[in-house]
């Protein structure tokens, strides 16, 4: 019961904190762009204006449209509650590894452009099959992202990942060449399945380049709210991923006394603002690239993973 | 697992198989009459082939024995031989499973007007089913190769059973000319296993002690044999073609079911009768089937009819199929027996779910087709609000197939990416090297599949009818949603309790690579290797998914109104959106033709600046036909116009060369 409980507060602290998160981005890109930055509450404030807003739906809009901005979120949540953010102490940890973690991404990906296509018009059929491409390039990539991690630890499960991480390494550093190919392409990853540029710009709605917005074209009010808030989530969750994989410090692995889980939630508080700012400075160095660029980027990414492997097979033998 | 236990199961199998049989025959009673045919044997036949798959589990219990039959019929001294083991109840299971779902559809399916008489197409019908049963139950080559041979030909008829159509008539032809080239391939491969004094009996083959010269052409020529059968590159060029020619359901039982028959043929072959082989035995299947794999799934990216882009999808799942196959063969070789039955699992797993989804995706496809009349990507969309139940069903096999958690395509996608993870402890640098790559392109498959499984389901279900007359599209009847519902449920089943899928392998990979896959800690999970690698369960994620979803759904209507305006879709200021402006099945392929540039021969017509009523075509080849198929074919013809010298045609050459023989047989006498 306890532990149910715990799950469940880990499921909230993430929805609590993706847009806070996503408020966190927005501010270092303003700052670093020299423009006044919006409040960090932004995106909660977005949240409740949409939330009190009147839904307008197409008029030929099917059910599948109007449930899958709960299907998106849900999977985001379900995401959450898996990936060991503060503790790898929860019941839901072990329901799936991390390929099927990877395989949920793919759920709320394919229902999304599901709908996107679902009302008939250019724009959201255009943004579906460049969100379903970008899913296809990307997908290996983070694949052998972890299977790199496998590797190392001889698992795909992330609370085993991170239990590995921590013994292993008694100085805390987790220097190795495969994981440091690995930790680049995983960035690149992050970067093209979360809509940041270069592959994709989260505040723009120029037709010609849009990919996640030309999705969200016809959903309004609370169906918009869960969708943005599901795509904060989101890059929470990938967040989560890369700091249990890379960056495991601090992650609670017994969760019966309060005070590794509030240092657990501190040094995650800590982890998420450097890696909100670090994405802040990539997002404001880099251009965004044409679409047709974005199968270079990831085939990168996945090169630079796959060489991670080899250098590990090489290092071994 | 236990199961009831039933004496002799094989009798009861055979007098099924034989009860398909009649039921053919019936339906020659009143071959024109719809209503017997249609609505009275159809429907038996899927009674008789639940029975065939709750007779064939029995053989996956763990208490059972092999069991043999040696019935006198046939040549003389040369009788059937039939044996029910744990491998042939596999895939009588499957057959029955999913057989059951297909006849039942096809029972509402079959139309008065349409090709064949609906007797006769019974008849061709049950026969492919029972021949199918049969290449699973035969014990010796003769019986194998009159099943498969029987199979062929009665597919054959089916395929073309609209064989006024010029197009079908040469799909039809394709098809049974790479099926017999299969076949003599096949026919070689037993010649090359025979177990001494030329016995063609399964046993006296097991027994043999092979030169490894031998064995290696044996597994070579069943690799092409059956990977003819199954669509293998290079030799999958009939599939595309002969899938689409065929009614629904017949394009349902060729690509769930059929296909499936050369797994089994391969895997008897080279994991039963054939000893353990080298390791390149493995490697090249594997290699075949993941390019197979990646060919397929890259083709029907870009195909805009909605059978073909299935039937190319098909090639895929196969080639994923057998690249699973060719790591259990790979890791048998290094005797690391635990891979190998996870490999197996995989395999044997993957090859039950597409028998699934890619029967219901088939078969949906006839429901659009009798619908509207249209096979073409480009004339349909929006029909999810014409044909709501066929949408839903269809919408599962579509998350099923695209791998998606949790349903069970992404069941058998997990448990081969946890087997190639597992390569790294095979002792040999070079395939460490290379499996990781393997498992790069599964990957890559999958989520390719993702891709053209959301064109499939976008462009025909979703969206706005792009011709007017979509609107009048009528549902399916109720047969029709019955066999439809029957293989949904079946993909949803699988995909929560994995653990009942791995529990039906078991004795299949325990006969055939020694080990049994673990299914783990406790009823809920599946962890192959160990709960620390990787776990899984299906069903705790669609509770927790489905919890989630009915918290959020409640919590939004508690807290916030639930008001809803209905307005026409945002139009950027311009007036006229029509259903022409959306992204058709060629746009949807475009960003795949540019990717994947290499694997296509594309014509292309564009329109020049001046033209009037500019014109956009685009014409998408498969290499290989020009690249492997024409020359073949063009050697032929010379052989054959070398040979036709002799063949002048008249009656006195043709006595001269009768009077010729005559005196050389007649010298040699002498």
């Amino acid at each position: 019961m306890i532990a149910l409980l715990r799950q469940l507060a880990e499921a909230l602290l993430a929805i609590a904190l993706a847009p806070l998160l996503a408020g966190w981005v927005a501010q270092c890109r303003a700052w670093l762009q020299n423009r006044s930055a919006p409040s960090l509450l932004q995106p909660y404030r977005t949240l409740r204006k949409l939330f009190h807003k009147d839904a307008v739906l197409a008029e030929q809009a099917s059910p599948l449209f109007r449930i899958t901005p709960y299907v998106v979120f849900g999977t985001m949540m379900l995401a959450a509650a898996i990936i060991p953010s503060v503790t790898t102490d929860v019941p839901f940890a072990r329901v799936a590894d991390a390929i099927a973690l990877v395989g949920l991404f793919a759920t709320a990906r394919v229902f999304m452009a599901l709908a996107a296509m679902d009302i008939g018009t250019a724009f959201g059929t255009l943004g579906a099959r460049r969100e379903m491409m970008v899913g296809f390039l990307a997908e290996p990539a983070l694949l052998m992202v972890l299977f790199n991690a496998f590797l190392m630890y001889g698992s795909t499960a992330l609370p085993t990942v991170v239990h590995d991480a921590l013994a292993f390494d008694t100085h805390g550093l987790l220097l190795r060449p495969s994981l440091a190919f690995a930790g680049v392409a995983f960035v690149m990853v992050l970067l093209a399945e979360n809509g940041r540029i270069p592959i994709d710009n989260p505040t723009t709605h120029l037709e010609l380049t849009m990919i996640h917005e030309a999705m969200l074209l016809e959903y309004s009010a609370r169906h918009l709210a869960l969708m943005e808030w599901a795509s904060w989530l989101k890059l929470f969750n990938y967040a989560c991923i890369g700091f249990a994989l890379f960056a495991p410090w601090g992650i609670a692995l017994h969760a019966d006394t309060a005070s590794p889980l509030l240092l657990a939630l501190a040094l995650l508080v800590l982890k998420l603002t450097v890696a909100g700012a670090v994405l802040a400075v990539i997002e404001t160095v880099s251009a965004k690239l044409r679409v047709f660029r974005a199968p270079e980027f990831l085939s990168m990414a996945f090169l630079l993973a796959v060489l991670g492997i080899l250098v590990h097979l090489l290092l071994r033998s | 697992m236990t199961y009831p236990t039933l004496a002799q199961p094989l009798p009861v199998l055979i007098s099924l198989v034989s009860a398909w049989l009649l039921l053919g025959m019936l339906g020659l009673l009143q071959p024109r009459r719809v209503g017997w045919v249609a609505h009275v044997l159809f429907p038996l036949g899927a009674l008789v082939a639940l029975g065939v798959a709750a007779v064939a589990a029995l053989a996956l219990g763990s208490g059972f024995t092999p069991q043999a039959l040696v019935l006198p019929l046939g040549l003389p001294d040369l009788p059937f031989h039939l044996r029910l083991d744990a491998l042939s109840g596999f895939f009588l299971m499957l057959l029955g499973i999913a057989g059951a779902g297909i006849s039942i559809f096809a029972a509402g399916y079959f139309r008065q007007g349409e090709g064949t008489a609906p007797g006769l197409m019974g008849l061709q019908y049950h026969v492919f089913l029972a021949s199918m049963a049969l290449v699973m139950l035969a014990d010796d080559a003769y019986l194998f190769m009159v099943a498969w041979e029987t199979m062929a030909l009665s597919s054959y008829f089916l395929v073309t059973s609209q064989h006024r159509i010029p197009e079908i008539r040469r799909a039809g032809f394709i098809y049974l000319l790479m099926a017999h080239i299969g076949a003599l391939s096949i026919l070689l491969c037993f010649g090359a296993m025979h177990g001494g004094n030329w016995t063609m009996t399964f046993d006296a083959m097991r027994g043999a002690s092979l030169s490894s010269v031998w064995a290696g052409a044996a597994f070579c020529l069943a690799l092409f044999g059956f990977g003819a059968k199954a669509g293998l590159f290079p030799v999958h060029i009939w599939l595309p073609e002969a899938h689409p020619a065929a009614p629904s359901p017949v394009s349902a039982m060729m690509s769930g079911l059929m296909l499936k028959t050369a797994i089994y043929g391969l895997l008897r072959v080279s994991m039963d009768l054939l000893h353990t082989g080298p390791w390149w035995w493995g490697m090249l299947t594997m290699l075949v089937g993941l390019f197979t794999a990646l060919f397929g799934v890259v083709f029907a990216a870009v195909q805009t009819d909605m059978k073909r882009l299935l039937a190319y999808s098909s090639i895929e799942n196969i080639g994923l199929i057998i690249a699973a196959v060719g790591l259990a063969l790979l890791a048998r070789s290094f005797g690391m027996d635990l891979l190998a039955a996870l490999a197996l699992a995989a395999a044997l797993i993957h090859a039950f779910n597409h028998a699934l989804f890619k029967s219901l995706l088939f078969l949906a496809t006839g429901s659009v087709l009798h619908a509207t009349g249209e096979r073409n990507l480009g004339k349909l969309g929006g029909l999810i609000r014409y044909m709501p139940w066929v949408a839903m069903l269809a919408l599962v096999g579509t998350l099923a197939i695209a791998g998606l958690p949790p349903l069970n395509g992404f069941v058998s996608e997990w448990l081969m990416l946890q087997a190639f993870l597992s390569t790294p402890s095979i002792p040999h640098s070079f395939i460490n090297m290379i499996v990781p790559l393997g498992a790069a392109l599964v990957a890559l498959t999958a989520a390719l599949a993702g891709y053209v499984m959301v064109k499939f389901y976008g462009v025909i279900f979703l969206g706005q009818p792009r011709e007017p007359r979509l609107r009048h599209a009528h549902g399916a009847g109720i047969l029709e949603r019955i066999g439809l519902a029957w293989l949904a449920l079946g993909c949803i089943l699988i995909g929560i309790f994995p653990q009942a899928a791995l529990d039906a392998v078991a004795s299949v990979t325990h006969a055939l690579t020694g080990a049994v896959v673990r299914r783990g800690g406790s009823a809920w999970w599946i962890a192959p290797v160990s709960p620390e690698q990787a776990s899984y369960s299906g069903l705790w994620l669609l509770a927790g998914l489905l919890g989630v979803i009915a918290a959020v759904f409640v919590i939004v209507r508690l807290f916030y109104h639930g008001r809803v305006r209905r307005s026409p879709p945002w139009d950027c200021g311009y007036r006229w959106l029509t259903p022409r402006m959306q992204d058709t099945a060629e746009g949807f392929g475009q960003p795949i033709r540019r990717i994947f540039g290499p694997f296509f021969r594309i014509e292309r017509e564009l329109p020049a600046a001046d033209d009037a009523q500019p014109h956009y075509a685009i014409r998408i080849e498969d290499r290989t036909w020009r690249a492997i198929y024409a020359p073949i074919t063009a050697i032929v013809r010379r052989l054959a116009d070398a040979v036709a010298v002799v063949q002048r045609g008249r009656l006195s050459v043709y006595l001269l060369y009768s009077f010729l023989t005559l005196i050389v047989l007649l010298i040699f006498v002498l």
